[in-house]
């Protein structure tokens, strides 16, 4: 495919300034860089992403207040009051500490989605390096905090059989678990990566049509299916920590001899 | 006649249609060109199934939940979300078919 890479202009300055230093520093570690470009586009645009969003935190932070909050302030209030949210209503109450990781990713995957749309950039998640790098950090984050919440003999004995079954079905349930388990990253990176890919391509067949006219529908539904497939992604996330993390809770007895079971929803057991 | 019969008459005829492909001459092409051009073919057929079959799977999702919130009007905000994620991993499906189609398509096998 490569008659549809175009050149991007920030993409050749980022490769003037900085493809030199960094050819310099990689070089001598036996990496050897093929292809036009030392820094490849979508890594650009990884950058553009972290610069900005640090200076746009940075600013928002040193303007802080309670009584007279700014725009931006209130914005990312509301967006981060809504990934807390939703990790109350899947996890419960300890969920606020896997807010770091999924809240930046909600917010990388979803600027990512988004930059494609303006003309010059193009969307870092339109790369499969990128996606699957986003879905292998989930996947290793999930089950790493499910051995650390559980231990790794009791998260292990999760894989052999669910709560409440003979012992004799986890010669079944094992494999089934584990492939489970594996289509999870390439479910997660495919799919983001398959909305955003075709929806740039149809976008740039259409635009070989009948330039600016044509694609303006499909960038519609890409604005539509790009916040559509951040949220979707953070949603899939916190399922799966959800999964892993989940103690099981036996009957407990109220002070007042009710018996009741805590947690919140359940999760679908598959995807 | 039945309906059961003119059913089964209106499949044999169209899988009939198909006869005249067994009439050509084997070897049409050079062998990988002959396996470029059918790959091809393949990625329309595999994507137009995909789509169809995804579309009646979703629009059963969406019935579901249109019906069980004009039930239960106080549950719509739960049933959203139970909606909106069947559908996008039915959707997600499809997105897989979608991209064989484009590895068929831009990089045909044994080209």
């Amino acid at each position: 495919m490569e008659k549809l890479e175009h050149p991007l202009v920030i993409v050749n300055w980022v490769n003037a300034l900085l493809g030199p230093l960094v050819r310099a520093i990689f070089e001598p570690m036996g990496f050897h860089f093929t292809g036009h470009y030392v820094i490849p586009p979508y890594m650009v645009m990884v950058i553009l992403i972290v610069a900005g969003l640090t200076v746009l935190s940075l600013l928002v932070r040193s303007r802080l207040s309670v009584e007279n909050p700014g725009t931006l302030q209130i914005v990312m209030e509301d967006g981060i009051g809504a990934i807390v949210g939703l990790l109350d209503e899947w996890i419960g109450h300890e969920g606020r500490r896997y807010l770091p990781l999924l809240g930046t990713l909600g917010i990388f995957i979803l600027c990512g989605n988004y930059m494609g749309l303006v003309p010059g950039l193009m969307s870092p998640t339109a790369s499969i390096n990128v996606t699957l790098g986003c879905a292998i950090t989930v996947w290793v984050y999930y089950h790493f905090q499910g051995i650390k919440t559980q231990g790794i003999v009791n998260y292990i004995k999760h894989f052999w059989k669910p709560a409440g079954a003979p012992w004799w079905i986890g010669f079944v349930y094992m494999p089934i678990e584990v492939i489970s388990h594996s289509a999870r990253v390439m479910s997660l990176s495919l799919r983001l990566f398959g909305n955003i890919f075709a929806e740039e391509l149809v976008i740039i067949i259409l635009f070989s049509i009948i330039p600016f006219l044509a694609p303006l529908p499909m960038m519609f539904l890409g604005l539509v299916t790009g916040g559509l497939q951040a949220f979707i992604f953070v949603l899939l996330s916190i399922i799966y920590l959800q999964a892993a993390v989940a103690v099981e809770h036996h009957d407990e007895v109220d002070a007042k001899g009710h018996h009741h079971l805590p947690g919140g929803n359940h999760a679908p057991a598959s995807a | 006649m039945s309906k059961r019969s003119v059913l089964t008459f209106a499949l044999v005829m169209g899988a009939g249609m198909f006869a005249p492909v067994f009439a050509q001459e084997a070897g049409g092409g050079s062998g990988s060109s002959e396996i470029a051009k059918w790959s091809i073919i393949t990625a329309g057929f595999a994507l137009a199934f995909a789509a169809g079959l995804g579309a009646l799977a979703q629009g059963r999702g969406v019935s579901a939940a249109a019906e069980a919130i004009a039930r239960n009007p106080g549950a719509a905000g739960d049933i959203r979300g139970a909606l909106i994620l069947g559908l996008v991993l039915i959707e997600s499906l499809v997105i897989y078919v979608l991209l064989i189609s484009l590895i068929l398509f831009f990089l045909p096998p044994f080209k």
